[in-house]
């Protein structure tokens, strides 16, 4: 009964995350990957849940003290089949689950590069107290606090911070993934569906954290095309006084995009925290996991 | 250097009403307890029998004092941020701050885990261990008492800086690099770092000490295999504390050279890595989950075999669960960092590992529903708290295995679906356990049961409230909404949220009717005093001493020949139909003598802790040498134990005798 409560809670939770944007209502190859394997497991799992609850209900309900047809049993406190059983049925759940989670874990790396016939076009994304600024190395431009990515192309992004570790996540794209100052990450995503997505950061990073999300527009190649012939048309430059007024800290700070980059911005924002006044600190080898 | 170091009027936070609110209730609250102790004359009491005592079970009593004194801290925390949470929404921005929301939701955390779990755990072990075990005392008392007392500094740290300054606003693990004086210079992170390294000091004496207790104190005749399981489940809990809070000393240790003398190990520059902070901050976090958990299983196990008239179901199986959880505990620490980009064997790896500790934990599950089958089940408050964990916990254990697959994780980790979670766990296995474990001990400590009706209706609010709370919060993470928000501009989240508020709201329900519960509890003590010793039917030697029990615990040591050792001395007296002689051959008992060492020890850690946030170092250069001087003088004491002669030790049995029902 109580259990009752909790199904239909999360019935509507699939139901209702469903449509509201969430992990549950993907837009493209990887988010729909991951829910499916949410899904999955979350099945292999029930069948092994929900009978257990009602077995505690049951058993303690027909073994309470005052029902006097239920039989005493004192000494039935060893049993080798039911041990058997009972290091079992976890035992191959977890078999089952292992199993998923291995496979998955390989196919859905966030460095792994989406299989198409497009190519795919990579940004560079910085989270910067309290904002997201993605560089567009190919196309030499920039956007703060908002990501326009063209439907159907796979997304290949590298990822660092300015300080504050953070986490990259667009929920309905792709699974999250940390920023770290000094270190790189990769991720991988593709949306299958125009709209607009919302992106954020799921790492607190300090006072301006709540106001740390983004827009992410898909659309049609073609619109794309025209986005970037428009942003090079206007705005600011992102040069390294650019990104010295950037990086001071400020939150809720409305979308804008920058006409052109210095190249090479990423790997000196990455490298910058790596600087030190310690001489021999220069050379410290840049061998993070990440890096790989 | 001014002679207060970085102190001046303006740490206190006039300006808000929140805070200088609640500090003034506190401070009210303080002074008029002291006066009204002082004013009774019960300060010489307090200091003879409690403060310098040294008895493993006052001390138990007072870590659960604190404990729950500090669940309502961490509560209120807790409903403040619902409340945030609750209303700012949309363009909204709620009632506190987003500096001031930051230490909330740090100080929830920290206060929930370090002194609320933690002092819970400990103050059950300390003080059902030794009785279960046969013996009269712990292996260390006096240390015994240091640790409760450095527990207590770290508390009174925590809460000092309500008023004096600010608490850390970068959640409860402090990760650096926002942790680190370039993201956080004031002295919240100061107050985190020196209230956790006190504590965890006295945490870690506190495993030693059950460590050497356990391996080494056992009633005559109890092998490891006639152990009590609460007593295995102390033991790998404590195994762990020994293990894992050294980490934990040496990482903040670390951050505290970053911090104070420019150190570059956690840093964004000159070479410093942020993420090894975080591996050992969870090498030493997930053991600490079992530190707690395990011997909540073990009271859970205690109540499922004592109120179905049973043996434990599987003895030997809960036994090998436990150590192998204890074992696995150390490799799953990477589960909680997936997003860190890690290789995909890597991840796949400690997905896998996580999800293998599963299998003992379901054992244990499986293990109480067959203690239960073919019982005779008496609904009493402890049962209730067993049935609602295991009916809530498969369910936690559903959603961790989720958040072992690495590609689930990535999609919920840091949403308030993993907030969710490990309430979930916590609070049906971690806090059900200490509720089950506090009804369940308390005629044993006091001499009288806790009365049934209350603790009832405090068992349904807490379970539904619990799951009103955090059910939603499953559902607003799927949703995509990250943990630690100020506000957020998604309406679609807030009728969860409300929903949450209001499952907030039937738990404090559930508190009130706790602490009406004990009221009510004091005032019929008469009517529920508990006169034999055994109010329960117990199985374990606890039962076999009067409620509460002398200081020595046991005129004789009994003697154990097999599990569950007090229920079958009643099955043979039973057998028997007549009571076993009675043995008047009373040997003089020596127990240990008082001493004021942990108080004065933890006086002095308190003004070093207050002096080193601070910056004020000829003070914290006093406190140091004032708890080393302490220590010192204690070590050339002359006389640490105190007789009791024979005829006190006859006189008590005679008036207290064990009472089997024939």
């Amino acid at each position: 009964m109580r259990y009752g409560l909790l199904a239909a809670v999360l019935l509507s939770a699939m139901i209702l995350g469903g449509c509201d944007g969430g992990v549950l209502d993907p837009k493209g190859p990887i988010a729909l990957a991951e829910r499916q394997i949410l899904i999955n497991a979350t099945g292999i799992m029930l069948a092994i849940v929900i009978p257990v609850i009602i077995a505690t209900l049951g058993v303690a309900f027909w073994f309470r003290a005052s029902n006097e047809r239920a039989r005493y049993r004192p000494d039935f406190v060893y049993s080798g089949r039911v041990e058997m059983l009972i290091w079992s049925i976890p035992l191959m759940t977890v078999l089952l689950t292992g199993t998923v989670a291995w496979i998955a874990a390989y196919d859905l790396d966030p460095p792994k590069p989406i299989a198409s016939s497009t190519r795919p076009i990579k940004v560079q994304a910085i989270s910067l107290d309290w904002k997201w600024l993605f560089i567009y190395p190919e196309l030499g431009v920039a956007s703060v606090n908002h990501l326009t990515i063209p439907v159907g192309t796979p997304v290949s992004f590298e990822l660092t911070s300015s300080g504050v570790m953070n986490s990259f996540f667009v929920p309905q794209l792709a699974g999250q993934i940390y920023t770290m100052a000094g270190m790189v990450t990769r991720l991988n995503l593709r949306a299958d569906y125009a709209g607009t997505y919302r992106g954020l950061s799921a790492n607190f990073s300090g006072d301006g954290f709540a106001d740390m999300h983004f827009n992410v527009d898909a659309m049609p190649p073609e619109r794309f095309a025209q986005w970037i012939a428009s942003t090079r048309s206007a705005g600011p430059v992102l040069d390294s006084k650019g990104y010295t007024d950037l990086a001071k800290p400020s939150a809720a700070v409305p979308p804008f995009t920058y006409h052109s980059v210095a190249p090479g911005l990423f790997d000196s924002i990455r490298m910058s925290s790596m600087q030190s006044d310690d001489a021999l600190c220069q050379g410290y080898p840049t061998s993070m996991k990440a890096e790989k | 250097m001014t002679l207060l170091g970085k102190l001046d009027w303006s740490a206190v936070p006039l300006d808000q009403p929140i805070i200088m609110g609640t500090v003034g209730g506190m401070v009210v609250a303080i002074v008029s307890i002291l006066s009204w102790v002082t004013l009774k004359g019960y300060v010489p009491y307090l200091w003879r029998e409690w403060i310098t005592s040294v008895d493993h079970k006052r001390i138990g009593v007072m870590y659960i004092v604190l404990a729950l004194v500090m669940l309502l801290r961490g509560f209120a925390d807790g409903i403040m941020m619902r409340t945030q949470q609750a209303v700012a929404a949309g363009g909204a921005q709620g009632y506190l701050p987003p500096e001031h929301f930051d230490q909330i939701f740090s100080a929830h955390g920290t206060i929930m885990i370090f002194f609320v779990a933690m002092p819970l755990v400990i103050g059950l072990m300390n003080f059902a261990v030794p009785l279960q075990l046969g013996v009269r005392d712990v292996a260390f008392p006096t240390m015994n008492s240091i640790s409760f007392w450095l527990t207590a500094s770290g508390v009174l740290l925590t809460n000092v800086s309500l008023a004096v300054g600010e608490f850390a606003k970068t959640g409860w693990f402090a990760y650096p690099p926002l942790s680190e004086l370039q993201f956080s210079p004031g002295v919240g992170v100061d107050y985190y770092l020196w209230s956790l390294q006190l504590s965890g000091i006295g945490t870690l004496l506190s495993g030693v000490n059950f460590v050497t207790t356990i391996l080494k104190m056992r009633a005559p005749g109890m092998s490891y295999m006639r152990m009590p399981v609460f007593c295995w489940t102390a033991l790998a809990s404590n195994l762990l504390i020994v293990a894992a809070f050294p980490v934990l000393t040496a990482l903040f240790a670390m951050l505290l050279l970053d911090r104070y003398l420019g150190f570059h190990f956690f840093t964004v520059d000159a070479g410093g890595n942020a993420m090894m902070y975080v591996n050992l901050f969870w090498v030493w976090g997930h053991p600490e989950v079992y530190i707690l958990v395990l011997p909540a299983f073990g009271i859970f196990s205690e109540v499922a075999a004592t109120f179905s008239g049973k043996s434990l179901f599987g003895y030997r199986s809960m036994v090998l669960a436990t150590m192998t959880i204890c074992v696995l505990s150390y490799t799953v620490w990477l589960h909680h960092f997936f997003t860190m980009g890690a290789s995909a064997s890597v991840n796949a790896f400690f997905g896998i590992t996580s999800m293998i500790i599963g299998v003992p934990t379901g054992v244990k599950v499986f293990n109480w529903l067959f203690t239960m089958y073919g019982g005779r089940v008496r609904f009493t408050v402890p049962v209730l708290w067993t049935i609602g964990f295991m009916m809530s916990f498969v369910f936690g254990g559903l959603t961790g295995v989720l958040l072992a697959l690495p590609a689930v994780d990535w999609q919920v980790h840091n949403s308030v679906f993993l907030v969710a979670h490990f309430h979930h766990v916590i609070i049906p296995g971690v806090l059900f356990g200490c509720m089950a474990g506090y009804n369940y001990w308390f005629p044993k400590a006091f001499g009288f049961r806790l009365d049934e009706r209350w603790g009832k209706a405090a068992f349904w609010c807490w379970f539904i409230g619990f799951h009103l709370a955090f059910m939603p919060l499953y559902v607003t993470g799927l949703m995509g909404m990250p943990r630690r928000l100020q506000h957020y501009d998604v309406l679609a989240w807030q009728p969860w949220l409300l929903v949450a508020e209001v499952g907030a709201l039937v738990i404090l329900t559930g508190i009130i009717c706790q602490i009406v519960q004990i009221v009510v509890s004091i005032r019929h003590r008469e009517q529920l005093r508990d006169t034999t010793g055994d109010p329960w039917n117990g199985r374990t030697l606890e039962w076999s001493t009067a409620s509460p029990p002398p200081a020595w615990n046991f005129a004789v040591l009994p003697r154990v020949h097999e599990l569950d050792a007090f229920w079958a001395h009643k099955q043979r007296v039973l057998a028997k139909q007549r009571l076993p002689v009675r043995q008047h051959a009373y040997q003089p008992i020596e127990v240990p003598k008082n001493s004021p060492v942990g108080f004065a020890t933890a006086f002095f850690a308190v003004v070093s802790g207050f002096a080193l946030i601070w910056h004020i170092w000829w003070m914290a250069g006093f406190g140091v040498l004032g708890a080393a001087a302490t220590l010192l003088a204690f070590m050339f004491r002359t006389k640490d134990e105190v007789e009791i002669p024979a005829d006190q030790v006859d006189l008590f049995d005679r008036a207290h005798p064990v009472e089997v029902s024939l």
